[in-house]
């Protein structure tokens, strides 16, 4: 599903003293199951914008398109549940929504509210729990009685078992052991694969970025200041700087490799992979020529 | 929706009644609420009226933003007008519709009524609005210590309320923020029969219930670390002064009670 933002602003507390632009003429458009990832610093205006993908937010100027539908600034939005079953988003923490008895009925919320049966809903919710990498017999715990991460997983399982066609995953890493923050992401490029979803990836993290998306927006002070692919965004490390971003170590060690070799490579290298086998097609060809 | 809630904001300024001390703003406001019942025919509910207009006006809070934060309440204001226009029956009947007559006594009394609720709310909002939580607390602190020789908690008291006061905000966020992941998941809080809409508060309440608690907890553990052990021997960053703006408040209203005593019925 196509997600489209057209000169989209949007300014929290409309009308009272405390009126402040979070976004500004934002112009961003998301193919059909591209990796999209967005990037900024803190303030950025990174959170606001997603909870415009599914209606959450409704922009104070301008219009946001999701799919066949249009919301538009001083119109009112109406039956926005169809649009929410098609954009699921995992919060920031997500944790932090679990309320149910046990862990299968909290899975099953989501797409009970949408009116799946409640058999399709078990279905979908022990199909899920392995899928987010936990034991088929934490369905029958209290979701309070896990641990941090654990929590993460059930409230990740609960918005898949909506089954969208849009993910929005806001920093859904964040507080993750190294290995959990690798496996998450892991399955969620999978499943971007396997289901041709389209993925929305909100993140501080340059090296996730480099490493899943198609195409990565820079958000600076509310505006969506770059787009671009990986590489066209990574190549540019004056800008990204003005930005106040870093390259992902993978292209820091890339310049190093290059100082010390006083050449550049052809390309910027976004894997370890990609780099190892440029350096080695490089000193390949060195030793050709002597 | 919790952004329009003004009810404990704080709106920082430079007026006169921003400037003014904590505690002869709450001497003030307390000694307010019951000067305004001293009101009871058109002159005084008249003055009652201009004075707090005045008051808006020294504070340089806008009036919409005021009847803006008034919506929340309303539903009593209408309430007890109407209340007052259908069960008083006293007076000439003004007119009739059908079996409801309204009568004289009646109109009159749900004027009034509405006045000074209005005039109450506009005092304690703006009481709020110009002075930040943690100055209220610390004025309430003061004046209530005398109450200290009489085993009364005070300082205890006053931290409950500045913990309750900080926290509004944060829980509003919260509420905001968890609010925004059921709706996400499909939760639907504000259509549909009132049985669905109550069902639709569990998934609210329980996680706002459990963070509540955890923060609770972390702050309790915070503070036992830092070695917090009551207000014994505690002294004060934020001095509180008394200047000749607190002076001219209080006569202010010293001065509009005689009136009031003057020219009440």
């Amino acid at each position: 599903m196509d997600i489209k933002l057209q000169q989209v602003s949007y300014a929290y507390s409309m009308g009272t003293p405390f009126e402040k632009y979070a976004l500004f003429d934002v112009d961003l458009a998301i193919p059909s199951q591209t990796y999209q990832a967005i990037i900024g610093h803190t303030g950025s205006g990174k959170s606001t914008i997603l909870q415009h993908f599914n209606g959450l937010l409704k922009p104070s100027k301008g219009q946001v398109h999701i799919g066949e539908r249009v919301i538009e600034a001083g119109k009112k939005a109406k039956e926005l549940k169809p649009i929410r079953q098609k954009v699921g988003i995992v919060f920031q923490f997500p944790e932090h929504q679990l309320f149910e008895e046990t862990v299968l009925k909290d899975i099953m919320f989501g797409p009970m509210n949408f009116g799946v049966s409640e058999a399709e809903a078990e279905k979908r919710a022990r199909e899920l729990i392995k899928l987010v990498g936990l034991p088929e017999e934490t369905l029958n715990k209290s979701p309070f009685d896990l641990s941090g991460g654990q929590m993460r997983r059930v409230a990740i399982a609960g918005v898949l078992a909506m089954d969208p066609e849009v993910i929005v995953l806001d920093e859904p890493t964040a507080g993750l052991d190294p290995r959990g923050q690798r496996e998450i992401m892991d399955m969620f490029y999978t499943l971007h694969k396997e289901r041709g979803l389209t993925t929305i990836l909100v993140t501080h993290s340059m090296e996730d970025a480099a490493k899943y998306a198609d195409r990565i927006a820079i958000m600076h002070e509310g505006k969506c200041v770059l787009n671009g692919t990986p590489h066209e965004i990574f190549s540019d490390a004056k800008t990204l700087e003005n930005y106040r971003l870093e390259l992902p170590h993978i292209v820091r060690f890339q310049q190093k490799i290059e100082n010390m070799m006083n050449q550049h490579l052809s390309k910027i290298c976004l894997t370890e992979e990609e780099l190892a086998e440029e350096v080695s097609r490089v000193l390949r060809k060195g030793r050709g020529q002597q | 929706m919790m952004e329009k809630m003004i009810f404990g904001r704080f709106i920082p300024s430079d007026s006169f009644v921003h400037k003014m001390d904590p505690r002869s703003k709450l001497l003030f406001v307390f000694a307010f609420i019951v000067v305004v019942f001293l009101a009871n025919n058109v002159v005084t509910y008249a003055l009652l009226l201009a004075f707090t207009l005045f008051v808006i006006l020294m504070s340089k809070i806008r009036l919409y933003f005021l009847i803006n934060g008034l919506k929340p309440v309303i539903i009593l204001l209408v309430f007890t007008f109407m209340i007052h226009i259908l069960f008083t029956r006293e007076g000439d009947i003004i007119f009739q519709l059908g079996f409801l007559k309204v009568y004289e006594e009646g109109l009159r009394q749900g004027i009034f009524i509405s006045i000074r609720f209005l005039v109450l709310v506009f005092m304690t909002s703006i009481l709020t609005l110009t002075t930040s939580p943690i100055s209220i607390t610390d004025g309430l602190e003061t004046l209530l210590n005398p109450l200290k020789k009489m085993k009364l908690p005070v300082h205890e008291l006053a931290l409950m309320m500045s913990i309750a006061l900080r926290f509004i905000p944060t829980l509003m966020d919260e509420t905001d923020k968890i609010m925004k992941a059921q709706m996400a998941r499909g939760s639907d809080l504000s259509a549909g029969p009132l049985k669905d809409r109550i069902k639709a508060v569990v998934p609210l309440l329980v996680p706002l219930f459990v963070s509540a608690f955890k923060r609770a907890e972390d702050l309790a553990t915070a503070m036992e670390v830092r070695g917090y052990r009551g207000g014994e021997g505690r002294t004060r960053y934020r001095q509180l002064k008394w200047d000749w703006r607190d002076t001219t408040g209080l006569v202010l209203l010293a001065a509009v009670t005689i009136l009031l005593v003057g020219l009440r019925n």
